[in-house]
């Protein structure tokens, strides 16, 4: 016979659960909402997931720093509370784009924002755990909600990106999976800090390595999928093309700054061990993926693919600042983050606007160039706002992005890698030109037909969330002292 | 007023905001008022600028990210000054000529939002905030080439654009390897220009910092073999175009020389003089071999303000005051000259729709103002005892006599060269019979084409006659420059070479007067 369990209350430490809790609560209520009463509109909706989402922010807000709880499986640490932050902050910003003038089939389905709150907290379990399994629970959790999101959107290709991105994410689910699995294989443990004692001791043993390394590169594989790294990083501007801009936009912030912070705890232990070739395993993955993937963005002929690959040459920029697993590093992931999310979030919501039940300008692709070309004329204050959109992907000052990249680069030139900030200055160079190429067409082409397509969402809201989005990237050199400070200290406490 | 560098680098930008709002009709006239305003600030600099303080004056300083060390920080001396003139000047006189009617509430706004970049250059002593005008710097340029340009204009905008973005990263690269070395040394963050300035490096660092900025700066000047971007950005850009690429924003890259460069790494610049000084030779001598080959007007002067500034780097790296102040003073009178001669091409253009020299002759009979406003920026850019191009070409080779006469002879054929090919020009467009019917009914200059040259006319004819004005302030700063470098160099030969005894008697830098 067992012995029964004690466990008192208080040292479950329920409070850690609080945030996903929250999200969790407010998708069902939504649903019961529409089991009461099924001929609500959607911007009830909106607003219920807004408020669930202030909450939720309200409640990470609230945690104290490096605790532990719920049999110490969740971990609070700076780390995790600034990524449950960006996640919910970058959720908040991205979910008004429901909001259009026209409507769209998958905001008729309150299910939509139910999925949606389910998986913010799926990231939030992903990010607020070093347990292997609790991270891959989240890790599904988010997925498989996000591949369904993908689908609602009731197009050809958008079934086929659902099922491409869930084919996908099964399969760095199995490597995640079997990267564990030799992890604990290896230590008997998968919570990471043990796993991190157990090996610093074991990690003389001879063939010991061929394991780290078979370990290391599952979960890289899975991380690659997930972060869109060279060479797993196919997917994406499919995926990117198929679901809705907003979506997109999302898609391009959101999971990866969880997915970042999983690679964090993960491959941050593996290089704190003193286990060199992961470290160059990351720098090269990184400037492969930055490289090739701006090469890739130069032959767009679509606006929505090019911003696809920019994200993923984006993705690639921050994990070179993984790899060098220094404060400042960490810091500049989720600083460039937080202020790559904003221009994003513009960027996507002016496809947004011009989306078109009907592909007016090319058979094949929704958001051509010529689509916009001549936009100065048609809409000046549009044109010139995506022009800021873009000159701050294209990390000219002193909008917001350039920032973030000054900081990477720095951090890499204080690690000694200064090749490596060459690098990264040559690509934002080649970067240049495709996001050119689209303030060329709009400025410097005449349009080419009539002209409502390209505001043909236009809402008052939309509007609010470009006026914010521009504003946001235009000041950001006032707003990047806090935020620095306060992300430098946050890392900085949890240890990383 | 203490602020007034703030002022001079927002207001430009926000009387651009504000003329979003202003009627199509009226934008013209709202563009010279600003610009005239600017000009009087600029005016008034000058004139509450203390001559005899060599250092930084109105310096401004507000942390911006403290944690990175970036501060707002402005600050002005006797080098940055005369240029903010130029700029000032130049813009206004520009849009005062301007000829362009498309799309003009565009172009008057564009030209507001670049006049701010371009005084935000000059005014910045922290590399970020220079490195942030610089690189707007680009956008209105870009839109300028673009949008008001030749058939070729995209790919001439986006060549000019991506070919100065590349240079500028390495050089940000630079900087932020300087501003590490900074907090090794003193553990604190800083991206002042003037607490580098305290930096000493070795000579290895100095090195590779130094060729990081030169990529940066050569492609801006732009020096041979970075300068192919050059004849196309010139040859689609619209006048305005031409005129503010050519009169200010190739400043922007001796400027960094001045500013960057030569102060922060001494060794390495001093050894960096041979190289450098025969790519500026290739510079002066090659292009303008092709500017005598050019059948077009506009290309000539383009390929002979490349020539010229090939006589800039070489006072640059002449490391004596004559050399330095000569270059200081060139880089003004290459600004109002070529600035002027392109204006004059824009005019005959706006007039014929062709700038093929073969078309012209004897134009002096159809428009006398024209060729003689003509015929003096002609002779200022040969080099012509009397004018501006004189005093600035003289002292740049008699500083550089110093450092290698070969080399300095080899600089002299420049004037002869430049004298060839422009007088090519001459003999060509405004000599000769006068053949072409279409060339019988030109009008000649009218009075907003006359009065927006005039007073550039004054100017090369005053500062070359008596150019001590703006050459003592000048000369000021550049003998601090060079006792600092002397101070801080560490190799025995860059002490040796950067020569500041033999230099200190302003009054030998007078000669260019006689």
């Amino acid at each position: 016979m067992l012995e029964p369990i004690n466990v008192s209350l208080d040292s479950l430490n329920l409070i850690t659960l609080a945030p996903m809790l929250i999200a969790i609560a407010g998708g069902l209520i939504i649903l019961i909402i529409d089991l009461i009463n099924n001929k609500l509109d959607k911007t009830l909706y909106v607003m219920l997931t807004l408020l669930v989402l202030f909450i939720n922010f309200g409640a990470v807000l609230g945690l104290n720093v490096n605790e532990r709880g719920f049999f110490d499986v969740m971990l609070i640490d700076g780390i995790s509370i600034i990524s449950q932050l960006m996640i919910i902050g970058g959720s908040m910003i991205f979910i008004p784009l429901a909001l259009t003038s026209k409507r769209f089939h998958e905001y008729a389905y309150p299910e939509f924002f139910a999925l949606f709150l389910f998986m913010i907290s799926g990231f939030q379990f992903m990010v607020a755990t070093d347990n292997l399994i609790l991270i891959f629970v989240g890790l599904e959790t988010a997925s498989l909600s996000l591949y369904t999101l993908i689908a609602m959107h009731n197009r050809a290709n958008s079934y086929e990106a659902a099922v491409k991105y869930f084919i996908m994410g099964a399969l760095a689910a199995a490597f995640f999976a079997m990267g564990s699995v030799v992890v604990y294989a290896l230590t008997g443990s998968v919570e990471l800090y043990k796993v991190a004692e157990v090996l610093a001791t074991r990690l003389d043993e001879t063939g010991l390595m061929v394991a780290i390394l078979g370990s290391s590169i599952l979960l890289m594989v899975a991380f690659g999928f997930k972060l869109s790294l060279f060479p797993f990083h196919t997917w994406a501007p499919d995926v990117y093309e198929g679901a809705s801009a907003p979506l997109a936009g999302y898609m391009s912030v959101v999971p990866k700054i969880a997915a970042f912070v999983v690679s964090i705890r993960i491959f941050g232990m593996y290089i704190d061990l003193g286990v060199e070739w992961v470290r160059w395993m990351i720098l090269i993955l990184a400037v492969l993926t930055m490289t090739l993937a701006n090469i890739m963005a130069l032959v767009q002929d679509d606006v929505k693919r090019m911003l696809a690959y920019s994200s993923i040459s984006h993705a690639g920029f921050i994990m070179a600042a993984l790899a060098l697993d220094t404060t400042e590093g960490n810091t500049s992931i989720f600083l460039y983050y937080a202020l790559f999310m904003f221009t994003n979030l513009g960027a996507f919501t002016m496809l947004w606007i011009s989306r078109h039940k009907k592909r007016r300008f090319n058979k094949r692709y929704d958001h051509p160039y010529e689509k916009f070309s001549g936009l100065i004329k048609i809409m000046p204050i549009g044109a010139v706002v995506m022009a800021i959109f873009m000159l701050s992907l294209a990390g000219v000052p002193p909008f917001s992005v350039f920032w973030g990249k000054i900081y990477v680069m720095q951090a890499a030139v204080n690690s000694g890698y200064i090749w490596l900030a060459i690098i990264m200055g040559l690509n934002s160079a080649i970067a240049a030109y495709y996001y050119l190429k689209l303030i060329v067409y709009m400025f410097l082409k005449e349009p080419v037909k009539d002209v409502d397509t390209v505001y043909y969402n236009m809402s008052k809201p939309l509007m609010v969330i470009i006026g914010f989005a521009t504003f946001a990237t235009v000041t950001a050199v006032f707003y990047v002292q806090p935020l620095l400070s306060y992300l430098y200290y946050m890392i900085s406490a949890s240890g990383y | 007023m203490d602020n007034i560098l703030s002022v001079l680098v927002f207001f430009p930008a926000i009387a651009g905001l504000l003329g979003f709002v202003v009627n199509k009709n009226s934008i013209r006239t709202y563009g010279i008022a600003v610009t005239v305003i600017v000009f009087l600030l600029s005016l008034w600099l000058w004139f509450s600028f203390d001559m005899s303080n060599a250092g930084m004056q109105f310096v401004e300083m507000i942390p911006l990210i403290p944690d990175m060390g970036i501060s707002y920080y402005l600050g002005v001396d006797g080098i940055s000054l005369f240029i903010i003139i130029l700029t000032t000047l130049m813009t206004m006189i520009g849009m005062a000529s301007m000829g362009e009617t498309k799309n003009i509430k565009n172009m008057i706004i564009t030209l507001l939002f670049l006049e701010m970049t371009m005084i935000g250059v000059f005014v910045a002593l922290d590399a970020i905030i220079f490195y942030l005008f610089w690189e707007l710097s680009l956008v209105p340029m870009l839109y300028i080439i673009g949008a008001w340009g030749g058939p070729l204009r995209i790919y001439a905008s986006i060549k000019f654009f991506l070919y100065t973005f590349t240079g500028s990263l390495i050089m940000l690269v630079g900087m932020l390897f300087v501003a590490y070395t900074y907090h090794n040394v003193t553990g604190v963050w800083s991206f002042a220009i003037t607490d580098w300035y305290a930096l000493v490096l070795p000579i290895e660092y100095q090195l590779w910092l130094f060729a990081a900025f030169f990529i940066g700066f050569a492609i801006k000047v732009p020096m041979f073999p970075f300068h192919t971007w050059i004849p196309y950005a010139h040859g689609q850009a619209p006048t305005i175009g031409s005129v503010i690429l050519a009169a200010v924003l190739l400043k922007m890259g001796t400027y960094g020389f001045v500013r960057f460069s030569l102060p922060m790494f001494p060794d390495a610049s001093v050894m960096a003089i041979t190289p450098i000084a025969v790519l500026s030779l290739i510079m002066v001598v090659y292009t303008a071999m092709i500017a005598y080959a050019q059948k077009d007007m506009k290309q000539v002067i383009a390929y002979s303000s490349v020539s010229h500034m090939g006589i800039i780097m070489l006072g640059l790296f002449a490391m004596n005051a004559e050399g330095l102040s000569g270059s200081v003073f060139q880089m003004l009178s290459h600004g109002i000259v070529s600035g002027a001669l392109f204006m004059l091409v824009g005019m005959i253009y706006e007039r014929r729709h062709t700038k093929l020299i073969s078309e012209f002759g004897g134009l002096t009979a159809v428009m006398p103002k024209f060729a003689i406003i003509f015929g003096v920026m002609l002779m200022a850019s040969v080099g012509l005892p009397l004018t501006i191009g004189f005093v600035g070409e003289f002292l740049v080779l008699l500083g550089f006599y110093k450092v290698s006469p070969v080399m300095t002879i080899i600089a002299g054929t420049s004037i002869i060269l430049g004298a060839v090919y422009m007088l090519r020009v001459m003999k060509f467009v405004f000599f000769g019979p006068l053949e072409k019917e279409e060339n019988k009914k030109l009008k000649d200059l009218n009075a907003r084409e006359t009065w927006s040259l005039i007073p550039l006319v004054a100017i090369v004819i005053w500062l070359g006659v008596y150019p001590k004005p703006v050459l003592t302030p000048i000369d000021n700063s550049v003998n601090a420059l060079l006792t600092f470098m002397d101070e801080k160099a560490i190799t025995k030969e860059a002490k040796d070479m950067i020569i500041v005894a033999k230099s200190t008697n302003p009054s030998k830098l007078n000669m260019g007067d006689k």
